[in-house]
């Protein structure tokens, strides 16, 4: 058994760690982005389980996708996998994950906000780039994306290269490429935050919380309480 | 002619909603009928103010179904369209009819439902509202004009990107206190413009305007309930009466005008509401302007009388527009916080200063506020409608 086992889990590297940053948001809150580990995964799983029965701006896809691969993760069937998280005062609001495919290239999973209107997908879609090029310094990053707002953010606002050539694992679309070039065009206007993160701040985000079942799906349709008077 | 007394109001909470919009127009209008003490039989007709709904939702006739619905039958009925100024049209034509002496009550709703559509759909849904040959054909959005009406205006008066950002910030930070606001979150000066971050929190839309000097995509439903004054006494709260109101028209495309700060519209609207209630804007206390970006809050509390022309960011530095101001201009939120289902903005805006008339605004209530003022603005700014409120 131990030999099977031993065929079904893929080799384990230690991927050069995420220096974390903090990022002042508009509401003058301080969001700290961190990379997760694995025994954090139960956790970001439990944060995404109610989101995979919201249809609402394909939600209901990125959750599963991401779930699929943090899960993956946690039962080592994903090779070189990470995900960074983003915290308020330890509060999960938001999670973006990848894996390295080569030490040239990078593969960029999935962005999910957990708390909108803050900009909160598009801080953490930019630290993902800023470790794939900055951190692992590879040359490419492969992205694509599963919903009209991921397009807008990702493809439009970077500039990406399309590479019809070159399908993407999570299927059959087109990859979109991010380089070095187009990533350091790109970094004044989107790629920001502080390091280090000062200790009491970062103490604030040792341990993850997650939002209550109700509140994370409010958060995320934006679905208004009834009132009216 | 009579005068006329608003009786009761409602509305939904502004957002991303789920009903549809007959559901959203239900809401607000049974919430009105409600506060006003009125039953189905008391409502002589019915106007809906709706800007886009054969155009968002694929629905028409929508004032038809909505007395249907609301089993109104057979109170006559009709959809008003003047674009985001449809809600005050539909009020003006409500006050019309009652001060002629033809109805006695009238419910104003005023709906939209554009989170129907995507971003994008949705602006160019607004942007459909713009000259055909002269401005859309180019790819004219309100957006892109109000960047350019902003540049220009910051150019000749020394306004300031901190000046846009101080109305939002005042703004939200009204919207926060506002249980019916799209946006209830309070934004920092450091958040959406000193801070490195900004760049990311606050991005360009249409320069110099970025994401938080403009409105939401909302949808939601306001409504309110007139009646002849004399009528007005039984009501379960104490009248509104809406003292003047004033309307006017500019050229349609921007360009073509003499000078495109020069909001003439929105000049000629407040002027006339004022002289029709014989007062003048020292005479006001709290103040609903139509700020779909924030320059046009500084510029309309200009052109309404307010401030002088070019002062207007002046007030906004010295506090006097805030809660606890000389004037406060939009305790609701405003457009930019509150939202501006296009069809609704005209009666949320009134409905607002009913509440805030009435002492009834909780956490956002302007002190001794007597008379209310406030600026619907179609188009841009080519068709305006100013209603001045008075409460008894």
């Amino acid at each position: 058994m131990a030999d099977l086992e031993g065929i079904l889990r893929p080799p384990e590297r230690q991927l050069p760690p995420y220096p974390p940053k903090s990022i002042y948001l508009a509401t003058g809150e301080q969001m700290v982005v961190r990379p997760a580990v694995r025994e954090e995964t139960s956790m970001l799983l439990e944060a995404i389980a109610p989101l995979l029965y919201v249809e609402r701006d394909f939600y209901d896809i990125v959750a599963a996708r991401t779930f699929a691969e943090l899960l993956g993760w946690k039962r080592y069937r994903v090779k070189d996998e990470y995900c960074l998280v983003g915290l308020i005062d330890g509060q999960l609001v938001g999670l973006v994950n990848g894996r390295t495919l080569s030490s040239k290239v990078g593969i960029s999973y999935h962005t999910l906000a957990l708390r909108r209107g803050l900009r909160v997908g598009a801080h953490l879609f930019a630290s993902k780039m800023e470790y794939h090029i900055e951190i692992l310094k590879q040359k490419y990053v492969y992205i694509t994306a599963e919903s009209p707002i991921g397009f807008r953010r990702w493809m439009l606002e970077y500039d990406l290269i399309q590479r019809p050539d070159i399908p993407h694992e999570l299927g059959g679309v087109d990859v979109w490429t991010l380089t070095p070039e187009l990533y350091h065009a790109a970094k004044d206007r989107l790629v920001v935050g502080e390091r280090p993160v000062p200790a009491p701040l970062l103490k604030t985000a040792e341990t993850i919380t997650i939002p209550e079942e109700a509140q994370l799906v409010q958060q995320v349709t934006g679905r208004a309480k009834k009132r009216s008077s | 002619m009579r005068d006329v007394a608003i009786i009761g109001c409602g509305m939904t909470k502004f957002g991303r909603r789920e009903e549809d919009l007959l559901e959203l127009l239900m809401e607000a209008s049974l919430a009105a009928m409600k506060d006003a003490g009125l039953d189905h039989r008391s409502v002589d007709a019915v106007y809906v103010a709706n800007m886009g709904a054969g155009i968002l939702n694929y629905q028409t006739g929508v004032a038809s179904a909505l007395v249907d619905r609301l089993n109104l039958l057979p109170a006559p009925a009709d959809t008003v369209e003047n674009g985001p100024a449809s809600g005050a049209s539909a009020i003006k034509n409500a006050f019309l009819a009652i001060a002629s002496g033809l109805y006695d009550s009238v419910l104003v709703v005023g709906g939209e439902k554009m989170r129907a559509v995507t971003g994008w759909e949705a602006t160019d849904f607004v942007a459909s509202m713009t000259h055909r040959q002269g401005e859309y054909i180019y790819g004219v959005t309100l957006p892109s004009l109000a960047g350019m009406f902003a540049r220009l205006h910051m150019a000749k008066y020394g306004v300031k990107q901190e000046h846009l950002a101080m109305v939002a910030v005042k703004n939200h930070e009204n919207g926060a206190k506002n249980p019916y606001a799209h946006i209830q979150q309070a934004v920092t000066m450091e958040g959406i413009l000193l801070r490195p971050e900004a760049v990311v929190n606050n991005p360009p839309i249409a320069e110099p305007l970025r994401m938080y000097d403009c409105c939401p995509v909302s949808d939601g439903a306001a409504a309110v309930v007139l009646c002849a004054a004399e009528k007005a006494k039984d009501a379960p709260h104490p009248a509104v009466h809406i003292a003047g109101f004033g309307q006017a028209t500019d050229i349609h495309a921007v360009y073509q005008r003499d000078d495109p700060l020069d909001l003439k519209a929105v000049r000629g609207a407040a002027k006339a509401a004022f002289e029709m209630a014989r007062l003048c804007p020292q005479d006001i206390q709290v103040a609903e302007l139509h700020d779909a970006f924030t320059i046009l809050e500084i510029v309309e509390s200009e052109q309404a009388g307010f401030f002088p022309v070019g002062q207007g960011h002046r007030a906004l530095e010295e506090g006097a527009t805030r809660l606890d101001g000389k004037l406060p201009i939009n305790p609701s939120g405003g457009l930019k916080a509150r939202g501006h289902p296009v069809g609704a903005t005209g009666v949320a805006q009134v409905t607002e200063l009913v509440w805030q008339l009435r002492g009834q605004a909780g956490e956002r209530q302007v002190s001794q506020a007597v008379n209310g003022f406030c600026c619907n603005f179609g188009g841009f700014g080519n068709n305006v409608l100013a209603f001045v409120l008075s409460r008894e």
